[in-house]
């Protein structure tokens, strides 16, 4: 029965969303851009042939191949509530899409919108967002340069929806993939985790703590530029290589256990993960203390996971820890050989156990 | 987090974890009744450094998985009324029932809300005057209380479209019927802290009493479970058993009497149906008569079809503990979380979820 119609845990980042990208969507696309299955695509700019050649047989003459990659990406938003603490859905809305670019090593230049929006919405409120969404790509650096617009009748969606699709470019010599994770790597973490779904969490719950949370969202292009940089020039010399930053993820739906299981999968690696090296803010500890929840499960808009290198680990933790949104910024575990595929934590007490991937929604317990 | 981080010190468990291993000296089996010491056990992988002499099994205490077929299958069949909205904590809505769950159902149209308590579907019901408004009454002696609270408030304020279907159970009955069954021998039992919070710790004498086994009522962090080991070793190493309380910080021997009474107001004590034991007598609740306009159960004729049981699934062994979960057949073969069978390995307090969560081919 449940393989006939779509359920909300086809849509929460987990098991349930691999299958249905994996077993319908790559099936029909089929190809071996889509096949990388990273956050962004990324195509090599070709030798240029048939568009160049016009109707009336006039032939340009071909353009080499460009050094210089594309990455492509988009992503829509449909978070409620439209306002939460440290966002919104127009910030929201530009920090995914750029922070999908800079995963596979981009720079982002620019971002198309496409808004859906339920009749009644105040135009207040709509202003509010698309001003919050100029001051982001101001921030990023990033211009919005095609947009359209979509009203549907009350109740056909709720509130408003956002599209944003990104190009980017990937600069020679930086190759960042989910495959690229090999035994010795070290994983680095940006920062705190679980900040962002448990603003949204408690905001839908009307839960309230003492001390507020405030959601992650960051626009994390220049994060990754300044790591790419460290790698590239390790001690300040170019004596490094692009390819020792192997994976980047920013761990959004699905949270970092999620994150970590995809790139276990896509290299054929193991990962091993201390627990008491995680950084979890005390608010985001207690909310889902409370709820029942796992921060390793819980959305992030702001963080990214880096597995690089052992030998350039120590210069990518200072280049994170030396940016606004990479302050606690840590190593939290380690590729190894052992079980491949698999993410395994060593727990605060000295035991292991597995980090299985999220599946469906995660639920507060029943008692 | 303060007052949590002391239970999870691995300083103290590695001090306790010597002790038990020095004080074990044969081999013995304790079942943690409650679904959520079962997760923190894997959570935390405290089988892996208990003594091998100590065996942990999990017992029948998760509300979602001993909830039966058959009562499953009413509750779907009461979403599909037209103009109800159906509303239950998380886990219920991805149990299979005979055909299907209440996800499945929701997505071809039921209102299923997933509620975090009963304030909320009181919520629910004050906004959707017009419209019948059904709770999903699952869980043991801790969440019943609040359920009680709830038709209280409902019939105080004079509201009078929300209904609960209670099904109800209550712990020390079943413990008792695993213990008269004797399929498996047990030395002793890690108590439910959070049910034994409302109903006292009085409430287990006569497993020391009547059937020689020794308690420790344990609280949900590594060091309130490692505690309760302990104790249990110490008991039967000593062969003094006893009810020994490890949760004082929650748990009186008298429990909550507000709620105990709010309980006893609105619900009395009958048969239940538990998925694994069939009918035990005297461990359900169901509501008074004195509230039947709260009950959905006799306001609402519904046919929920004939019961069908899942082929091969072992739900029921594994809540009696007669069975781990990796030696059911189905385990991580037919059955895993995304495609599950049985309700064990849905539910977030399942022993089959916990298993294949945490513990997957033994590392």
């Amino acid at each position: 029965m449940s393989d006939k119609v779509i359920l909300l845990a086809h849509g929460s980042g987990g098991r349930l969303s691999h299958d249905l990208v994996e077993k319908l969507f790559v099936r029909y696309f089929d190809n071996p851009t889509l096949l990388q299955l990273d956050d962004s695509a990324v195509v090599p700019i070709p030798e240029s042939q048939a568009p160049f050649h016009g109707t009336g047989d006039q032939v340009l003459s071909p353009l080499p191949a460009s050094p210089v990659r594309l990455a492509f990406s988009t992503d829509s938003y449909v978070v409620s509530p439209l306002f939460f603490p440290g966002g919104d859905i127009g910030k929201l809305a530009v920090c995914g899409t750029v922070n999908d670019l800079s995963m596979s090593g981009a720079w982002p230049l620019w971002l198309s919108a496409g808004f859906i929006i339920e009749e009644g919405l105040p135009l207040a409120e709509l202003e509010r967002l698309v001003a919050s969404m100029a001051a982001t790509a101001e921030l990023a650096g990033v211009q919005i340069v095609t947009g359209d617009t979509k009203v549907v009748d009350r109740g056909s969606a709720d509130k408003l929806f956002i599209n944003t699709a990104g190009v980017g470019l990937v600069p020679p010599g930086v190759e960042i993939a989910g495959d690229r994770a090999q035994p010795g790597d070290v994983v680095l973490l940006s920062g705190t985790i679980g900040d962002h779904g448990m603003t949204i969490m408690t905001q839908r719950e009307g839960l309230r703590f003492d001390s507020p949370l405030e959601s992650d969202c960051a626009p994390l292009n220049r994060l990754v530029a300044d790591l790419l940089a460290a790698v590239f020039f390790p001690s300040g010399e170019k004596s490094g290589e692009g390819g020792a930053l192997r994976c980047l993820r920013d761990p959004t739906r699905g949270g970092l256990a999620t994150a970590l299981n995809e790139l276990a999968a896509r290299s054929g690696v193991g990962i091993e993960i201390e627990e008491t090296a995680v950084p979890v803010r005390e608010a985001v500890r207690g909310a889902c203390e409370l709820l029942g929840l796992d921060p390793l499960y819980v959305a992030n808009e702001g963080k990214l996971v880096a597995i690089v290198a052992p030998e350039v680990a120590d210069a990518a933790l200072a280049a994170l820890r030396a940016h606004e949104y990479g302050r606690e910024a840590a190593v939290i575990g380690r590729v190894t050989d052992a079980h491949r595929g698999r993410v395994v934590q060593r727990t605060a007490l000295g035991a292991h156990r597995v980090v299985d991937m999220l599946v469906g929604e995660q639920l507060p317990r029943i008692c | 987090m303060k007052y949590v981080d002391e239970f999870r010190d691995p300083e103290l468990a590695r001090t306790l974890l010597a002790r038990t291993a020095a004080r074990s000296t044969r081999p013995l089996r304790l079942m943690e009744f409650c679904g959520g010491h079962t997760h923190a056990i894997m959570r935390y992988g405290l089988r892996t450094l208990l003594p091998p002499t100590v065996d942990l099994r999990s017992g029948p205490g998760c509300p979602v998985c001993v909830t039966a077929n058959a009562d499953l299958d009413r509750a779907i069949a009461l979403s599909k009324v037209p103009e109800v909205i159906l509303t239950t904590f998380g886990d219920m809505v991805r149990v299979p029932g005979s055909r299907e769950s209440l996800q499945d159902a929701k997505a071809r149209g039921a209102d299923v809300r997933m509620v975090y308590s009963t304030l909320d579907a009181l919520g629910i019901a004050r906004q959707n005057p017009q419209r019948p408004v059904i709770f999903l009454g699952v869980g043991f002696e801790t969440t019943a209380p609040t359920i009680a609270a709830a038709i209280l408030q409902a019939q105080s304020e004079g509201l009078r479209n929300l209904t609960v279907l209670s099904l109800h159970k209550l712990t020390p009955p079943a413990t008792r019927a695993i213990l008269d069954a004797g399929e498996l021998a047990i030395d002793g039992i890690i108590g439910p802290g959070h049910v034994t919070t409302i109903i006292g710790s009085d409430a287990w004498q006569f497993l020391p009493a009547d059937h020689g086994v020794p308690v420790a009522i344990a609280g949900f962090e590594p060091l309130d479970i490692l505690r309760a080991v302990a104790d249990l070793v110490e008991m039967v190493e000593t062969g003094r058993p006893a009810v020994a309380n490890t949760y004082a910080r929650s748990v009186t021997p008298q429990g909550n009497r507000a709620a105990l009474e709010a309980m006893d107001r609105v619900f009395e004590v009958s048969t239940a149906q538990w998925r694994g034991f069939g009918p035990v007598p005297a461990s359900g609740l169901s509501i008074r008569a004195d509230f039947e306009r709260f009950d959905a159960g006799r306001l609402f004729d519904v046919d929920p079809g004939p019961t069908v049981e899942h082929k091969g699934c072992l739900c029921g062994d594994v809540l009696r503990g007669t069975v781990t979960p990796p030696e059911c057949p189905l385990f991580d073969k037919a059955c895993t979380p995304v495609r599950p069978i049985g309700p064990c390995m849905v539910s977030a307090e399942g022993a089959c979820a916990a298993y294949y969560q945490f513990a997957r081919d033994a590392l």
